[in-house]
């Protein structure tokens, strides 16, 4: 007999449909478990929006009327209100499930199931991400229409491909969760590397202020060594048509490297993790 | 009067036992005294960052602005340290765990604030009242008894103010288990909101927030009370004066929501 575990070379006869529709039944779970959270739902939305009107006011008042950091007042508009609109689909701050479940020893169950870990966990995110953009991302985004005027995208492409930005934003903050979570593997406790990343993720991302209010010096080596503004500050810009075509399709090709990037490492971390897995107690 | 002293003694016993178990895992306990700092130093971050990108918001320079977020912080952090763990009765509610909470014989609130003594959250208001102390010596205030007052109630009314909010949004989960963050849009929010001038805002969202919620007399009256500043918005001077009362209203008012909620308890049942 080989090895039981969910990272050991699949079965030849597993076929490539088959793994299609686990995929498709777990996303489908992960929906149907946020569909539960109905009021929770409706609460952070409220919340959401009211973050809106706050940051929408400041964002107007530091551009005066004219041009910050390149964006039109339109522009940031459109930019805060759809951040705002994406903070629950591009999840920043989810809980520590993992962690958890890490300490406690439950994980040990997800290991034992013939999926790699990462990606039913992937699945079960995606699923959780498109009940968001149906429940979550309209409220907001209807108030910044409604009270203010925002920027509508001109060029033809620029939907599509901010659509892309924003699955590639999904798939990357899974990972960057993923890897902090999985921290508990060698530590346990994750509080601080989790709170570092809470603190971290909002203001690198582009999601507190657009990373173009901070000086050029900091911009390039945020955007080319670190995942970050591919989080939010990679699908704003995109739809605010802050830079011209190539540009914007550079910053979605850029995305695309850091996902492939991200999820092999998530591989690596799960594999090296299961060598070294130590389950507590009994 | 033994009676005072047996339930002080209550509360007291409960607080020490929670420094105890929080001191005992050490690293543990100085990530979370780093990462709080983290969290007030971002948000004072983010208040230099904006002025980088314009040197005046709203009317205002960043030396005066840096006046109300120091207030702001202070007010917030102070609060948060005292009452933020309030925030954890919707999880109280739901795993059941307030039934206990009722059946002890001390108060349930100081109960439920002596259950989780935030320790690390100290870091934070030291943080904050340097920012405040720093801001406050080079805003160029000219100096009298009464402004030296003023700074000192200002930040201390913000707090009863915070708290007032912290205990009051949290005592929804009374009626609503499953509000989750609700509350967060006035704390979190409410600590954004008068971290900058209130000129900022506009339209019925500035009158609902600075004037029906009462967050414009948190920092922003006592700024330009200490600055000598007329309001642009056209309040009279003396509201300056008098912003560190607005507190007392609200926290009547918050301790009557509370009230009410724990009558209207019910427990979820197991």
């Amino acid at each position: 007999m080989g090895l039981f575990n969910a990272t050991a070379r699949t079965m030849p006869q597993q076929k490539l449909v088959g793994q299609i529709t686990t995929f498709w039944v777990i996303a489908a779970s992960g929906f149907r478990r946020y569909s539960t959270y109905r009021q929770a739902t409706v609460a952070g939305t409220f919340t959401n929006t009211v973050f809106g009107f706050l940051r929408c006011y400041l964002f107007l008042a530091v551009a005066g009327g004219a041009v910050a950091g390149g964006y039109t007042p339109g522009q940031l508009v459109t930019y805060v209100w759809v951040a705002q609109g994406l903070l629950a689909v591009v999840l920043l701050w989810g809980t520590p499930e993992l962690a958890d479940r890490i300490r406690t020893g439950e994980v040990t169950a997800d290991l034992l199931r013939p999926v790699h870990p990462v990606t039913s966990m992937l699945a079960a995110d995606l699923g959780r991400a498109w009940h968001a953009v149906l429940t979550r991302c309209v409220p907001p985004v209807l108030a910044g229409l409604i009270f203010f005027h925002p920027y509508l995208p001109a060029r033809w492409h620029t939907v599509p491909l901010f659509a892309l930005s924003v699955l590639f934003a999904i798939v990357i903050t899974f990972c960057c969760r993923f890897l902090v979570n999985a921290i508990a593997y060698w530590l346990l406790d994750v509080r601080g590397p989790l709170m570092l990343w809470t603190l971290g993720a909002g203001v690198l991302s582009g999601l507190l202020f657009p990373l173009r209010f901070l000086p050029d010096a900091v911009l390039l080596p945020l955007w080319l060594l670190t995942p970050m503004p591919s989080l939010f500050q990679a699908p704003l810009d995109v739809l605010v048509e802050r830079d011209a075509t190539p540009v914007q399709f550079g910053i979605v090709g850029l995305q695309a490297c850091w996902l492939v990037v991200m999820l092999l490492l998530c591989r690596l971390v799960q594999r090296r993790a299961e060598r070294h897995l130590v389950i507590q107690g009994g | 009067m033994g009676e005072l002293r047996a339930r002080l003694g209550g509360h007291l016993h409960l607080l020490r036992a929670q420094a105890r178990s929080q001191m005992s895992y050490r690293v543990s306990f100085a990530i979370d005294l780093v990462s709080n700092v983290g969290a007030t130093a971002l948000d004072v971050l983010t208040v230099f960052v904006l002025y980088g990108v314009s040197s005046v918001i709203g009317g205002f320079r960043l030396g005066e602005s840096l006046v109300m977020v120091g207030i702001a912080q202070c007010g917030f952090t102070l609060a948060d340290l005292a009452v933020g763990n309030i925030e954890r009765i919707r999880l109280y509610v739901r795993t059941g765990l307030m039934d206990a909470v009722l059946i002890r014989p001390l108060g349930p609130l100081g109960q439920l604030l002596a259950m989780d003594l935030p320790l690390r959250k100290l870091s934070r208001v030291l943080l904050a009242i340097v920012v405040l102390v720093v801001a406050l010596a080079h805003a160029g205030i000219d100096w009298t008894p009464a402004r030296v007052l003023l700074a000192i109630a200002a930040p201390i009314g913000g707090a009863v103010f915070f708290g007032a909010i912290f205990v009051g949004t949290a005592s929804v989960a009374f009626w609503w288990i499953e509000s989750g963050e609700l509350g967060n849009a006035f704390t979190y929010g409410g600590r954004d909101f008068t971290s900058y001038p209130v000129t900022v805002f506009d339209g019925w969202f500035r009158s609902l927030f600075a004037y029906g919620l009462g967050f414009a007399f948190v920092a922003y009256q006592p700024t330009l009370a200490l600055l000598g500043r007329p309001d642009p918005l056209g309040l009279p001077a003396w509201a300056g004066w008098a912003a560190p009362l607005v507190c007392l209203p609200v926290a009547f008012a918050a301790a009557l929501i509370w009230r009410t909620g724990i009558r209207h308890y019910r427990s979820t049942g197991s």
